[in-house]
Order: structure tokens, then sequence, then C-alpha cells
């Protein structure tokens, strides 16, 4: 029998997928590195595929390459050939938000894009938001709150409050529940979490504010 | 999903006659929300996507802009997104049904890809129309499967031979708003009222827009406002969270010496098109705008309602969903 440690369902996948990881560890804040080609490089004239092309962009501030074709989503690409497995499929039809993840610092569902839509763009998921082991206040809002439960669709409600409070930065006044509750209005959890997300971020903007 | 070439092309032109050329194989993408669903659940399966957000130039700034025309009116590019449209705040309040109604579709980030002119040309949601096994009319079958199945969420209004209600969210405030349509074809560019966009199943039943194929929507044109014009849009669901509307009404209309002109009343996923409502227009134009009116109108414009099996309910809720959005759009207090 195989070792069992040896042929995680993880690990198998790791052994067939093609990503390479081609750049310094160095942390880049989105929208600010400058190894990355324009904004507008996914939309250069061309064609791709059907077979694996190669696909480069920046995620969780590394440069990444992988191959991939046409038709694998952004999705699949981050979770089976980049190894990126906080970001959750549930639905796989942009029902759910669990796999939401910000590109170029706006809120995409994953599954309902494909890999090569990012070329040369900037991909934060889950992993990404934690500066070097440090939690943001979010996430530790998350915690004290106890805004989990089954956790399955945490990364993804993670991401979509990110990125209210992102793009209410400037405001220096706290959040309203309202405001919180619209954020979210995507994302579902069966294990019925939503007070304590609602809190959490209230908590978080309270911070800020 | 099957596998696929993405193409890029620059002009307009290159991509418009990439797809007339071979409209069974390749088809437009624009943000893919619906498009991949359907590809996903495995109802279409084209060799080749033809990426409209590749298209640069002026033909392209046109697509992906909102701008005030020399006309006095507003033009929607079909490749803004509802997020954008939701939060542009230039866009005058007499406009106000469109945004509102771009601002309440789908989720927060499904409103980041999905475009204006994808949501007025998405497929419809019926559950046979999406389930692959299923050969219901709108995909060359007999039977509308709707008729004799579960049509709890089908149209009330106007059905025959499909039961399907218009997906669109846009539809209604289309609709409302008198807006026109400019589209992309083999001579040039061309204009048309928005409602000549949408097709009733009675004209063909597996197609939901007049597009010829490989024809490209370019913008939503909305005419100048009139004085004092003011529109609202609205609608029920079942969850308070992101779901699918039940119904939705869009209403546009001045108020001058206290009377409603101008009207144009329009309701949203309760019919195979956005269904402008003359019934209910005639009951108020020229009526001084009270709760009971409205509730009349209301009455009026579903007195032609035919529901099936299952839906009947869609009828009181209908009305319900249009007496607020005349009491919004006429800034008449709700009744207590
Ligand atoms: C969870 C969820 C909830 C939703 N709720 C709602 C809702 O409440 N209300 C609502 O209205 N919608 C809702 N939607 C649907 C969503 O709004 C549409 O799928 C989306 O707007 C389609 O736009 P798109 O740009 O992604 O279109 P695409 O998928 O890219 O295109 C749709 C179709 O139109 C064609 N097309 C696109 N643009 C053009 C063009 N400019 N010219 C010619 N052809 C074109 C494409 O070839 C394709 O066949 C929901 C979707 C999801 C996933
Ligand atoms: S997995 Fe993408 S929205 Fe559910
Ligand atoms: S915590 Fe279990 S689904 Fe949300």
């Amino acid at each position: 029998m195989a070792d069992r440690s040896a042929l995680t369902r993880r690990g198998l996948f790791r052994g067939i997928g093609s990503a390479t990881v081609v750049a310094s560890c160095t942390r880049t804040h989105p929208g600010t590195a400058t190894n990355t080609p324009s904004t507008d490089a996914a939309l250069s004239p061309g064609e791709i595929g059907p077979s694996p092309s190669r696909l480069s962009f920046e995620l969780n501030g590394k440069a990444v390459q992988v191959d991939v074709e046409p038709r694998t989503t952004l999705l699949d690409a981050l979770r089976v050939d980049l190894d990126t497995t906080g970001t959750k499929k549930v639905c796989d039809r942009g029902a759910c938000s669990a796999c939401t993840v910000l590109v170029d610092g706006v809120q995409r569902n994953s599954c309902m894009m494909l890999a090569h839509d990012v070329e040369g763009r900037t991909v934060t998921t889950v992993e990404g938001l934690a500066d070097d082991g440090h939690l943001t206040v979010l996430q530790r809002k998350f915690v004290e709150h106890d805004a989990l439960q089954c956790g399955f669709c945490t990364s993804g409600m993670l991401m979509s409050c990110s990125a209210l409070l992102q793009r209410t930065a400037g405001r220096g006044s706290a959040l309203s529940k309202e405001e919180v509750q619209d954020a979210i209005k995507g994302n579902l959890c069966r294990c019925g979490t939503y007070p304590h997300v609602i809190a959490a971020v209230l908590d978080a903007s309270k911070e800020r504010a | 999903m099957n596998p696929f070439t993405l193409v890029r092309l620059p002009t307009l032109d290159a991509a418009r006659e990439r797809v007339s050329a071979e409209p069974q194989r390749r088809t437009f993408r624009a943000g893919g929300i619906d498009l991949l669903d359907r590809m996903k659940e495995g109802l279409d399966a084209p060799d080749e996507l033809i990426e409209l957000h590749a298209i640069a130039g002026e033909h392209g700034a046109r697509m992906r802009g909102i701008a005030a025309t020399e006309d006095g009116g507003w033009r929607i590019g079909a490749l803004v997104t509802l997020g954008q449209l939701a939060g542009y705040d230039d866009l005058p309040p007499a406009y106000g049904a469109i945004k509102d109604a771009a601002g309440n579709a789908a989720t927060p980030s499904i409103r980041n890809g999905a475009t204006v002119g994808g949501n007025l040309l998405q497929r419809p949601r019926c559950w046979y129309f999406r389930h692959s096994d299923l050969l219901c009319l709108k995909k060359g079958g007999y039977e509308c499967l709707a008729v004799s199945g579960d049509n709890r969420f089908n149209a009330i209004l106007g059905g025959g031979p499909s039961f399907i209600v218009h997906p669109s969210s846009l539809g209604s405030a289309v609709v409302a708003l008198d807006a026109k349509v400019t589209i992309a074809g083999e001579s040039g560019l061309r204009t048309i009222p928005a409602d000549q966009l949408f097709a009733p199943p009675t004209v063909d039943p597996t197609r939901e827009h007049t597009l010829a194929p490989g024809e490209v929507l370019v913008s939503v044109d909305l005419p100048p406002a009139l004085p004092g014009q003011r529109s609202a849009y609205h609608f029920a669901k079942e969850k308070q969270s992101q779901d699918w509307p039940l119904a939705e009404a869009s209403v546009r209309c001045t108020v001058e010496g206290g009377v409603i002109q101008d009207l144009r009343v329009a309701l949203g996923h309760v019919a195979p098109i956005p269904w402008r409502s003359k019934e209910a227009e005639d009951v108020l134009e020229g009526a001084a705008p009270s709760a009971e009116v409205f509730a009349k109108a209301a009455q009026a414009a579903l007195s032609v309602a035919e529901p099936l099996e299952g839906n009947a309910y869609k009828v009181p809720l209908a009305q319900g969903v249009l007496r607020y959005a005349l009491h919004f759009a006429t800034s008449t207090p709700l009744p207590a």
C-alpha cells in the first residue's frame, strides 16, 4: 500500500501541476509591482489555446507563471495549478462567493473568470491578506468574534469584507450594519455566521476610524 | 467546459466579422458570467470565444464609457459593468431606475464582471432550459416543460409558446426609460428602441432578442430627460440577500400641475420580455398621484395576467411591486 503521507490529494495535484513561482518573496502591494506588465496586457490582440499556454501575473505579491488552457478558470488555476487552496470552490457558478478574490483590488468570483483574464494583473487571495504572518485587523476580529464555524465560506467572507474596508478606507468613520450586509449579500454561509461576521467587520471599521 | 480558443481582436469590425462568418462555432464574450455558466452546464460548446473587452479605439471607448451625449441624453457602453453603472454618481437622478436595477442585480462580485450588454442579452434562467438533459422548446424541443412542470418562477403575462421570464434586471428599466440601443451590424451602426431588442417567444421560441448572429450591442442610449423627469425601480425577492427577482417594476414619469404625465411602466421577471404595461399607463396618465389610483393601475396591469398552476402568487406580488415603484417615482407617501 502506498505511503499515505506521500499520497495526499494535494500532493498528487502538486505533482501533476505545472506551476512555477518565479520571483523573489518580497511582498509588494497591489498595483505597485514593477515587474508586472501593464494592466491591459490581458487585452492585447492574439489567440490563446486551445492547448495550454503561458500565463504571468502577480499573486499575493509574487510574480507567478503557469501554463493553462483557456478553459481553466482562475479558481482552478489558483487551487490546482498554483496550490493556493485558501480560495474555496463551492458552487462553481458565481452563486455563493466562496471563491472571491481581488483582481487589481476589485472583488471578483474566481470561478466565473478564466485564468487568462488576469494576465499581467494583480491577484490577492486570502493567503495574501496577512503581512508576513501578521493577521490583518479584520482577520483578528473574525477570530475574536468567532465569525466562522466550518470555515468554508470564510475566505470569501474575508475577501468581500476586505474589499469593503479598502474601498471605504479614506472615510475615517465606522461602517454601518447595512453597508456590511450589502457587501456580503453574495456570500452564502451554511453555518449561519452572518451576525458574527457583521460584528467583526463593524469592530474592524471602528478600530480604523 | 469544452476546450476553446480565446480570440482577442482589436477592432469591432474584426470581432463582428469573425463571429458572423461562423456563428455556430464562435461567440462573443463580455463579462462571461452567463456564457461560462452555460458552457459549464454543457448547454453551449463554442470553439472560439471572441473577447469584446479586447476591442480598442473609438468603438472600444464607446463600449466602455458612460457619457452625456450632444442631444442632452446619456450613453451607457455595453461593456460597462453593472457595478460601474450602479456606482456612477454623475448620472442624473431622472434615470435612477436603471442605476437601481443595476445595483440590485446579482451579487457585489458578479456586478464587477457582468456587463450591461451581457445582462440584456443573457439567456433565460428557467430550470428546464438550464438542465442539459432536458430538451425544451427553447432548445428545439416540442414543448415548454414549465407548462406541466414546476412553474413557480415562470411567466404570468405574455407567455406562450414558451413561458420563460426575461432574466435581465436592466430590461424593465431600459423599456420604462424609453431607451434606445445602438447595434453594430454589417452595414454599420443602427439605433432602435430598446423594446425592439427583445423578442417574444411567438416570433422564435429559441431566441430572446433580435440581434442577427455576429451583431454587437454597442451601447444603451438614454434620451434627454424630460423637464422634471423622475424614475424608480422596485423588486421582490425570496431572500433579502442575493436572489433572482420574482417580480420587478420600473416607472418613468413627470408630475406637472399635480397630475402624472409622460408615464411609462414596465414589469420585469413576469413575462418572456420586459413587459410594458399600457393598462397601467392608461389608468394613470393625467391622474393625480395617490395610493388609491396606484392600486387601481396595478390591478389593471395584472388584469391581463394568465398564471400557470404554480405561480398565481406572482399576480398580487407584481401588483405590490408596481405600487411601490409608483409611490417612489412620484414621492407619494406609502399608505399606513
Ligand atoms: C448568482 C447570480 C445572480 C444573478 N442575479 C441576477 C439578477 O438578479 N438580475 C439580473 O439581471 N441578472 C442576474 N444575474 C445574471 C448576470 O447579471 C448576467 O449573467 C450578466 O449580466 C451577463 O453579463 P456578461 O457581461 O457576463 O455576459 P456574457 O456572459 O459575456 O454574455 C451573455 C451573452 O450575451 C452575448 N453578448 C454579451 N455582450 C454582447 C454584446 N455587447 N453584443 C453582442 N452579444 C453580446 C454573449 O455572446 C453571450 O451569449 C445573476 C448571475 C449570477 C451568477
Ligand atoms: S464557487 Fe465561485 S461563487 Fe461559488
Ligand atoms: S462557516 Fe460554515 S459555511 Fe460559513
